[in-house]
Order: structure tokens, then sequence, then C-alpha cells
């Protein structure tokens, strides 16, 4: 209805042809990716298309590519997990119980997100060598856990602290603990905040560039953000395989944010509004 | 609130485990490292003999430091520009996408895509489209004058889409009413935005500030995959410059010390945001 108006139009001009430019990088990357290296070699990187090849793909997956999805899946899937478990128990707590000194317990644990990681770096990986985990996937997992930790418990108790208390109080007196109320009903309604926080993880977890190069070496366990950086200084200039190991990287964040698209944008303005 | 939990004042024994073991976790893997920045930022530690107690050396060393100079002004200029211009993009783009109307869903989509990229899969794409052939006919990141903004423009193509997204859930909490009353007094659009909006928009502003300050701040992955910092350290942010001191170059005292310039620096916003998360709790 707005359309047919003329400040419908305008707005759609506008609006139409920042979209496209916004999305351009994106198709010109799509287009790199399935030239073959001998057109883009012969006719350059601005030309139209004389090739259409899946060949880069295959360079970008079978050179590393595949284990570096592996990495990603044995980290993220566990880290996303264990965070959202524990920051939910401590949310749990922290907003259902007198726990002393509880708004100073939920701030320094905010705070420890807030800080910058890089003061954090040199101690990690010293760390992480002591231990005898370095240059292992545990290692970035248990890295990544504790310093995401206090952002999720922050946002789940506020969550959690505006959750109705007659609910928990009918379950007291039906004789349910404190484990069992939180497991069968404060979870259950935190499935929201939770379904929001887990996609959020997911991207930021899958996306990492700076634990990841902080505590591993190999190239054999890097994930697929460390290993795209290594995939551009093995194929220089092959820009098609560069392109597609880009496009590869980036499917998984794009379908979680396609499937959960609601969750996700609700959980990033809930993370910085609130 | 506390009416609320008063009658919850008996704190079940396995409720401390549940603070505890978390609490635990990231004593021991954030504040626990954190204090030992702070230590080694007093040292000088090479990673093999042990660490030599210094002093302040470190710091006096940074005001000989031509790269720290370089470091800090580019730091203080990407805050500037990647701050300032995503979010006055960002507002721009909400402002423009802010009511539901036909078409708007993809408009927005289309900006907010790229947030879900990592920053490495940008600076590739950025890469390609900056390849010698393509748009230029040499490549802005290997020219010491253009590295900055080169690797700037890709860190903005992704941050406007986030920025946005913030203040569009901002806009949604203005009553709509505001502007039907508006319109009927026949105010201009600018005159909503400088009335309505912008006035509206004050806690927004305040978190986008410091999410855009903490960003700012700890912004590395798009500068490491792009340039490195260089050429000749002229796109080195504090970031990338104390990346490449404690992994590369193995200073890792002198590293810790830059590690704490940037704690020093974004330490006014990290409180700010926590004094206004205490209020609301």
């Amino acid at each position: 209805m707005s359309g047919s108006t003329s400040s419908g139009r305008v707005f759609h001009a506008v609006a139409g042809t920042i979209s496209v430019l916004w999305l351009l990088p994106i198709v010109a990357v799509l287009v790199t990716a399935v030239r073959s290296f001998d057109d883009i070699a012969a006719n350059g990187l601005a030309s139209l298309p004389q090739s259409f090849t899946f060949a880069g793909f295959a360079d970008a997956w079978t050179n590393g590519g595949a284990g570096a999805m592996w990495n990603s899946v044995l980290v993220t899937v566990p880290t996303v997990f264990l965070s959202l478990a524990l920051s939910a128990a401590a949310a749990y707590a922290l907003s259902r119980f007198e726990i002393p000194g509880r708004r100073s317990i939920i701030l320094l644990m905010l705070a420890g997100n807030l800080l910058p990681p890089q003061i954090l770096l040199v101690p990690v990986s010293k760390l992480t060598e002591l231990l005898g985990i370095y240059d292992t996937l545990f290692a970035l997992i248990v890295v990544q856990v504790g310093f995401g930790l206090g952002f999720y418990t922050f946002v789940l108790q506020g969550f959690m602290r505006a959750m109705p208390n007659e609910v928990q109080e009918a379950a007291t007196i039906d004789g349910a603990g404190p484990v069992q109320i939180f497991w069968r009903i404060v979870l259950p309604m935190t499935r929201p905040a939770l379904a929001a926080l887990a996609a959020l993880a997911f991207t930021w977890i899958f996306n990492d560039l700076l634990w990841a190069i902080t505590v591993l070496r190999s190239s054999a366990v890097m994930p697929v953000t460390p290993a795209l950086l290594a995939l551009q200084g093995q194929y220089v200039s092959n820009w098609n395989v560069i392109a597609a190991g880009s496009v590869i990287a980036a499917i998984p964040t794009v379908a979680v944010f396609l499937r959960f698209q609601r969750h996700f944008i609700s959980g990033l303005a809930v993370g910085a509004v609130k | 609130m506390t009416s609320m939990t008063r009658s919850f004042t008996r704190v079940p024994p396995i409720l401390l485990l549940f603070v505890l073991i978390p609490l635990l976790v990231e004593g021991f893997w954030v504040f626990w490292p954190a204090v030992q920045g702070f230590w080694l930022a007093l040292t000088n530690w090479d990673g093999v003999s042990p660490p030599r107690f210094v002093g302040l050396d470190n710091y006096a060393r940074m005001i000989d430091d031509p790269v720290f100079h370089t470091a800090v002004t580019n730091t203080a200029i990407w805050l500037v520009l990647f701050g300032g211009l995503s979010a006055v993009g960002g507002l721009g783009m909400a402002v423009l996408l802010q009511k539901e109307r036909r078409g708007v869903g993809i408009y927005r989509a289309a900006l907010f895509v790229p947030v879900v990229f990592s920053l490495v899969a940008t600076s590739l794409i950025w890469q390609v489209l900056y390849q010698p052939g393509g748009i230029f006919d040499s490549s802005p990141l290997a020219d010491p004058d253009t590295a900055l903004h080169a690797v700037l423009v890709p860190a903005l193509w992704r941050q406007v889409g986030y920025v946005m997204v913030l203040y569009l859930a901002g806009l949604k909490g203005i009553d709509p009413g505001l502007y039907e009353a508006a319109t009927l007094d026949g105010a201009t659009a600018w005159q909503k935005f400088r009335h309505i909006t912008w006035p509206q928009l004050g806690s927004v502003n305040s978190v986008v500030l410091s999410v855009i300050v903490i960003d700012s701040l700890r912004s590395f992955d798009v500068v490491w995959s792009m340039t490195r910092g260089g050429p000749y350290h002229s796109s080195e942010l504090l970031s990338t410059y104390m990346y490449s001191t404690a992994f590369q170059s193995l200073k890792l005292g002198y590293a810790s010390a830059l590690a704490v310039v940037i704690f020093v620096l974004a330490f006014g916003v990290i409180v700010t945001y926590l004094v206004r998360a205490f209020r609301e709790n």
C-alpha cells in the first residue's frame, strides 16, 4: 500500500540500493568461488565469469577444510553446551535464592567477560602449557567456557529473576527439591533465553580466531576460522579456492542465523540493551 | 525484588555448588590469569627462563617505542572511525528501517547477514575485492597510506548491521502515538527524529557507546587476517601489536604491559557498563 505513494517509492529506492550494495561483496565472492583458476588467471578477477566449476570448493575442502570443520564441531558443540549448563545453574541459584553477596558475584562474573582478552592471552597460553593441554581442543574448550560464563550467567539470571514466584512455591509445597525445581520448572521456562544465547554463543565460538591461535599451534587441530587464515597463506592468489573457503566457513553460521533468526536477533538485543 | 525471594532465605547447600563451580572455572581461566597478566607486565620474560622483575621499565620503554606510538594513534583513529561510523550508520539504518512495512524484513536481513560471518571470512571476502585487476590497480592493503582505512571498510561492513539491531530494539520501545501526534502537528521527518527519537534513545545510546568502545579496543581478527598490522606497522593496533610482541617476538613482559594499556583504556567503559548492570539488578 505504501509502495504506491511517492514516499514509499523513495524508501524502496534508498533501502533497496543500500541493501544491494551491502550484498554485492557476497555476490562477488560467490561468483569468484565458482570460477576456475585458469579463467581468473587469464581474464582477471573483475571480468565476467567464463567458467563454472566447484573445483575451488573441492580444493578448499580436501586441503584441510573437512578436518577443520570437524575440529570446529568438536570445539563448538561442547563449549556451547558446557557454557550454558554451568551458567544456567549459577543463574538459577543467584536469581531464585538469597546467596550471600549475590549481586557482587553476578557483577564480578560479568566483569570477567568484559575484560579485554589481551590481558589474558600470555598467562592463559602458559597455563595450558603448564597443564600439558596446550595445542589440544580441550584447552580451547575450557578457555572459552571460562571466558563466556560471566555474560551468559548475567543474561540468564535476569531472565530467571523475572519469572513468577508462585510456580516455585507450589512445587516446594509439593515436596520438590531445589534441583528438581531447576530441572523440571525453571529450565523449561528459560528455553527462549537459552535458545537465543545458544545461537549467539555458536557464532561467537565458531567465529573465534584469537583464543584458537593463542592455545593451538598444529594445523591438525585448527578449527575453521584459523584454518581459513592458513588456507590464505597456502593458496596465495588462488582466489577461487580462497573465496570458496570463505563461503564454506560462513555456511554454518549463516545456517544457524537463518534457522534461529528471531532468537538470534533477540539475543543480541537482550545482551546489550538489558 | 527482595520480597519475591524472601520465602527462599534458607539456601540449600547444593545451590552453593551451582554457583561455586562456574565461579571457580571463571576464576581459574579468567581472574587468575588476569592477575598474572598485571604481574607479568612488571617483568622481563622470554617465556623460557624465569621472569625477571623490572618494575615499571616496560612502561618506560613505550615512551621511546615508535611502533607503540603508531599503535596508539591507530587505535584512537580506529575508535573514532570504526566506532563513530558504525554508530551513525547503524542508527541511520535503524531509523530508515524502523517502520514495519512491505520488504523491510529483507532490507534488514541484507544489512545483518555480514554480522554472522567471522571476521576472518569477512577479511578474505574483501581481500578478493581488493585484488589488483579488480576494482583497484594495486591493493590498498599494500600501501602504508591506505592500509588502515582498507581494513576499516570490511570491519564497518560487518558492524553496521549489529549496531542497527541494537538501535532497532531501542526504537521498538518508543510509543508510536508520539509519532502520530507529531504527524498531525505537521512535524517534518527531521523534527520527529530530533524531538522524539533521539531523546527516547538515551539509554540505548549509552549501551551502544559501551559496546562500540569495548569492540574497538578488542578489534584484532580483521587487522590480523588482512595485514598482520603492516605494511611497516601502518595498520598496527594495540591489540595486534600486543599479540605479535607476545607470540612472535616472545617479549612476554612487554606484551603484558601493552595489554595493561588496553585494559586501562577500556576500564572506564567497563565500569560504566557494570554500574548500569548493577542498578538494574
